[in-house]
């Protein structure tokens, strides 16, 4: 498999704060990253490192061999390649369920509103929601805008989608619907990177995960041989509070 | 340049007497308005169904119709049937019915947005009604309208310049006196805005100075 | 009643001047809401030194009375025809108002909307045109009622430079007739009364028609 992105030697600091020290790995296609950690470690920050939500102060990010961290770089064709999808959805409050999906490939994208729907509806059929395609965010569950939110990001027809602990805001019960539609996209092949707190599916669906602390990757690897056998005290400490709670 | 500021230094004197009726007109009417307002916003709230709809009905009439109209009501209406007021008079009765018509909108949602509970637990305790909002209400809705009222009484301290329209001698009438004597209307327009400027900052700054000075932890007017 | 036939015989007269009194009104709603939606964005999305004059802008506009305005725009060392005058001078004072409902209005929009769409590769002009307009719209049209039904009211400030509207319609009929003085400024009272209550319950249909689940509506 083709690798999609090469993360190399990235660094931020918010003033004197150094959030990210050295960061690299890199993911290939239809892979799914995991990337664990415990709060404040820098997760969130790598991922908006990575599609310049916060701008990094060093390092490359590869995309397709081409580095992206660069001031020439138009920054906001690379973000329609790289879907986000945020904790607390972020839909378009003004916007139905099909025009907060058909958003990105009208408006992003510059495709006819034709085009647009037929891309939408598709999407939102693939997350199962296409029952609720006429109502707006506001009468959804959470589950059901993450859902959307993830068929928005779909919509892009992106290269790989940053997923920033997409069930931190939600009810156990909701956390299994949106967890499953991510399981069934990353066995169809879609590539992503998902920041969470959900080890089940970190351990069950990733095929690497990268366990971040203080800025910096302690380990990573493949998930059935980390979540076993952790090789650092760090890894360890930090797994062990899933353990008890699993 | 330099003749304007002659100009401005020569005017002054006339200007300064007129920022002072400027602001009396405005202390009184203020303090009418705030008065009545809150008399007006009561009776919206509390008072019998009757009352209710005679206070709605003037609230909102009046709050349909221009200040200016108000004062030339007034003002030439009242002075043709018989009853003629003195210009500073009728200003000051006219700007403080409109200005109070207002503060009772303000007065009426900082009384609703006060939890039910605290009329319930005051009347629980044996207080009359009228104890109840005399010592429960009143004092925590004086300090929810605080806001909405001191923006009130900004527009209204601006508002005083309708009054040149009735012959009252404040600073907008007397930047129209000097600039009619001296052939320079614009510059002294330009006088009067800038001493309206100081005063309105002055004003905004003393009003968000009392606001913070008599806010209370947890007490918020409701959205 | 004499006062009642005169009244009706002058009520073409007063749709005259009513007329002018919306022309007015019109104009300097116009002339509020694009400089007072410029200057809520610049004071939003601007640089600091942009930032720094939009609100140092709208604070003079905002303590300067209409009135004295009125007469700094109508005695400008050019000629200005009086109602163009009225239009922005009243337009200058209603823009500091008006920018003041807009930036409520963005500022209160989720940030995190903003983000999503920046994460999706949008320009800045288009999260402004797509994301922050619509929104802001909706959020700012029941405020936006309270300055236009203020403005309506304020058009009779342009009686003071001779523009021949409702005000001015009343001081001449009062001039040729007499003892009527009251009852022809109640009637005008309640022309006015009428007009904002027309303006406004067609605001509140506009609202109706834009709200979607998620928006607040304005009880009343
Ligand atoms: N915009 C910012 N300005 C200043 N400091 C920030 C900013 N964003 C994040 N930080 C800091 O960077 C560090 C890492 O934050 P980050 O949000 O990346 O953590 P995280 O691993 O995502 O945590 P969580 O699991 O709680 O989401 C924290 O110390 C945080 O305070
Ligand atoms: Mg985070």
């Amino acid at each position: 498999m083709s690798t999609i992105l090469e993360v190399k030697h990235l660094t931020k600091k918010f003033d004197d704060n150094e959030v990210l020290k050295d960061v690299s790995f890199e993911l290939k296609k239809g892979e799914t990253l995991a990337v664990i950690g415990s709060s404040g470690s820098g997760k969130s920050t790598l991922l908006r490192c990575l599609n310049h939500l916060s701008p990094p102060d060093s390092g490359q990010i590869l995309l397709e061999g081409v580095n992206i961290n660069t001031p020439e770089i138009d920054i906001n064709s690379i973000r329609a390649d790289m879907g986000f999808v945020f904790q607390d959805f972020n839909l378009f409050t003004h916007l139905n369920i099909l025009e907060n999906v058909m958003f990105g490939p009208l408006r992003v994208r510059g495709l006819s509103k034709k085009q647009a729907r037929q891309i939408a509806a598709a999407e939102i059929k693939r997350v199962g929601m296409i029952d609720k395609i006429d109502s707006y965010p506001a009468q959804l569950s959470g589950g059901q805008q993450q859902r959307i939110s993830i068929a928005r990001a779909l919509a892009l027809k992106p290269k790989l989608i940053l997923f920033d602990e997409p069930t931190s805001a939600l009810d156990p019960e909701l956390t299994g619907e949106v967890l499953s539609v991510m399981t069934a996209l990353a066995n169809e092949g879609m590539t992503a990177i998902v920041v969470t707190h959900e080890m089940g599916f970190a351990r069950s669906v990733a095929d690497k995960v990268i366990f971040i602390d203080q800025g910096l990757i302690v380990e990573q690897g493949e998930p059935k041989i980390m979540f076993a056998t952790p090789r650092h005290e760090r890894t360890r400490l930090f797994l062990s509070n899933f353990v008890r709670l699993e | 340049m330099v003749s304007f500021f002659d100009y401005a230094i020569e005017i002054l004197p006339e200007m300064l007497s007129g920022a002072w009726v400027t602001l009396q007109l405005s202390v009184v009417c203020i303090t009418v308005g705030i008065f009545f307002g809150m008399i007006l916003g009561v009776a919206r709230v509390y008072s019998s169904k009757f009352i209710y709809w005679i206070v709605t009905a003037y609230v909102e009439f009046l709050r349909g119709t221009p200040c200016l109209l108000q004062l030339f009501f007034i003002y030439y209406g009242l002075g043709d049937m018989g009853l003629l007021l003195k210009p500073i008079l009728a200003a000051g009765i006219a700007l403080g019915i409109n200005t109070s018509v207002y503060q009772a909108e303000y007065f009426r949602g900082a009384i609703q947005s006060i939890k039910p509970g605290q009329m319930v637990a005051a009347r629980s305790m044996g207080l009359s009604k009228w104890k109840s909002i005399r010592y429960v209400i009143l004092p925590q809705a004086l300090r929810l309208v605080i806001p909405s009222s001191s923006n009130e009484i900004i527009y209204m301290f601006k508002y005083t310049s309708v009054a040149f329209a009735v012959g009252v001698p404040e600073l907008l009438a007397q930047a129209d006196l000097t600039g009619a004597m001296n052939f320079r209307y614009f510059e002294s327009y330009v006088v009067a805005a800038i001493i309206y400027t100081i005063m309105v900052f002055a004003v905004a700054k003393i009003m968000s100075t009392i606001e913070k000075k008599v806010t209370i932890p947890g007490l918020q007017l409701a959205q | 009643m004499e006062i009642l036939r005169i009244l009706i015989s002058e009520l073409p007269q007063f749709a005259k001047g009513t007329l002018v009194a919306l022309e007015v009104l019109a104009g300097l709603l116009i002339v509020g809401l694009v400089l007072g939606l410029a200057i809520a964005l610049a004071e939003i999305f601007g640089n600091t030194l942009i930032k720094f004059l939009a609100t140092t802008l709208r604070k003079f506009l905002w303590a300067i009375p209409q009135l004295v305005l009125l007469f700094l725009v109508f005695y400008l060392p050019f000629d200005l025809n009086r109602m163009l005058a009225a239009i922005i001078a009243l337009g200058l004072c209603s823009s500091a108002f008006q920018s003041q409902i807009f930036r409520g209005a963005i500022l209160s929009i989720q940030s995190g909307q903003l983000e999503a769409a920046k994460a999706m590769g949008l320009s800045k002009p288009k999260i402004i045109f797509y994301i922050v307009i619509p929104q802001m719209i909706r959020l700012s049209i029941g405020p936006w009622t309270n300055e236009f039904s203020s403005e309506l009211k304020d058009t009779s400030l342009a009686y003071v430079v001779g523009v021949v509207e409702i005000m001015r319609n009343a001081k001449y009929i009062i001039a040729y007739t007499y003892g009527n003085t009251a009852a022809v400024y109640l009637f005008v009272g309640i022309l006015y009364f009428t007009l904002t209550r027309i303006g406004t319950s067609f605001f509140y249909r506009l609202e109706e028609r834009l709200w979607v689940p998620g928006f607040e509506k304005r009880s009343g």
